[in-house]
C-alpha cells in the first residue's frame, strides 16, 4: 500500500492524516507535506497515524524533522497514535518523550501543554 | 542453502517488497504470529540501511537477503556491499554524511530493540546483519 495524505484546518492546528505505510520508499513525501505546511505558516501540526499501517526508522526521521521545524517557529507537533504494533516504535526509540502522543484529534486539537 | 534467497536493486520501492517476502516465509517458517511485525519491520530496516550504503557510496550490486530456516530457529541475513575500512570510521561532524549516519544508527536502534538475537558485521567487502528468532515447531505445518 502506498502512502496517502490529506490535510485539515481546525483553529489554528492543521491536521495531517496519513494512511498506509511510510518507508524509506514514501517518506520523502510525508516530508515534502510538512515542509510545505511549515513555509505556508502552519506551524501547530497534529499528525494523524490511526490510518498508518507500518512506519519505520525512517518515518520517525521525517516525524523529528518536521518537530524541528515548528519548534524554530515556536510551533507544536503533536501525533495521535492508539496502535500497539506503531507506538512500540516510538517506545524502542525513546520518542515517546519527545513527542505528545494523543488518543484522539479532538483531544490532540485541544491540547495546549 | 537458505529456504529462500532475494537479492534486489539498491531502490528505496523494493524494500517493502524484501519485507512482504520475510514475514511471509518467516509465517510458514512457524515464527509466531506476534513476532510477525517485528520481523517486518527489522528486515525493513535492514534493507533501508543497505540500500542507504549501497546508494551512498554508488555500489551498483544488489542487497542480498537470505531467509534461513532451521530445525528450532528462524534466520534472516542481510547483505551489503559497502566497504568499511574499520567499525566508527566515520568521523562526526564531517558535513552530510552526518544526516546519513544518523538515519542508520536509527535503524540500526530499532533493529537491537526489536530482535533479541542480532549480529552486526563489517569489513571491506561489505556488512552483514543477522537476526534469529525462535520458530514454534508445532506451527511450521503446511498452510
Amino acid at each position: 500500500m502506498d502512502l496517502s495524505l490529506s490535510t485539515e484546518t481546525v483553529g489554528d492546528r492543521t491536521i495531517v492524516k496519513v494512511g498506509g505505510e511510510i518507508d524509506v520508499y514514501t517518506a520523502p513525501k510525508l516530508r515534502e507535506q510538512l515542509v510545505e505546511l511549515v513555509n505556508d505558516g502552519n506551524f501547530h501540526l497534529v499528525v494523524d497515524m490511526e490510518g498508518v499501517d507500518f512506519l519505520d526508522s525512517t518515518g520517525l526521521g521525517v516525524l523529528v524533522g518536521g518537530l524541528k521545524r515548528v519548534r524554530a517557529h515556536e510551533g507544536s507537533l503533536r501525533l495521535v497514535c492508539n496502535q500497539e504494533r506503531i507506538l512500540k516504535i516510538f517506545r524502542i526509540t525513546g520518542l515517546t518523550k519527545v513527542f505528545p502522543i494523543h488518543t484522539s484529534v479532538e483531544d490532540a486539537v485541544q491540547a495546549t501543554d | 542453502m537458505a529456504t529462500v534467497e532475494l537479492r534486489f536493486s539498491a531502490l528505496p520501492e523494493h524494500v517493502r517488497t524484501a519485507r512482504l517476502v520475510a514475514a511471509a516465509v518467516a509465517r510458514r517458517a512457524g515464527v509466531d504470529e506476534a513476532v510477525l511485525d517485528e520481523v517486518r519491520l527489522a528486515v525493513g530496516e535492514a534493507c533501508t540501511r543497505a540500500v542507504g550504503l549501497h546508494q551512498s557510496g554508488g555500489i551498483t550490486a544488489p542487497v542480498k537477503v537470505a531467509l534461513i530456516e532451521e530445525e528450532k530457529q528462524f534466520s534472516i541475513e542481510v547483505g551489503d556491499e559497502a566497504p568499511r575500512s574499520a567499525p566508527g570510521d566515520r568521523v562526526p561532524g564531517s558535513g552530510a554524511d552526518d544526516v546519513d549516519a544518523e538515519e542508520d544508527e536509527m535503524g540500526l536502534a530499532v533493529i537491537s530493540g526489536l530482535v533479541d538475537d542480532v549480529e552486526v558485521t563489517a569489513g571491506e567487502n561489505g556488512g552483514l546483519i543477522r537476526m534469529t528468532w525462535p520458530r514454534t515447531p508445532a506451527a511450521a505445518t503446511v498452510g
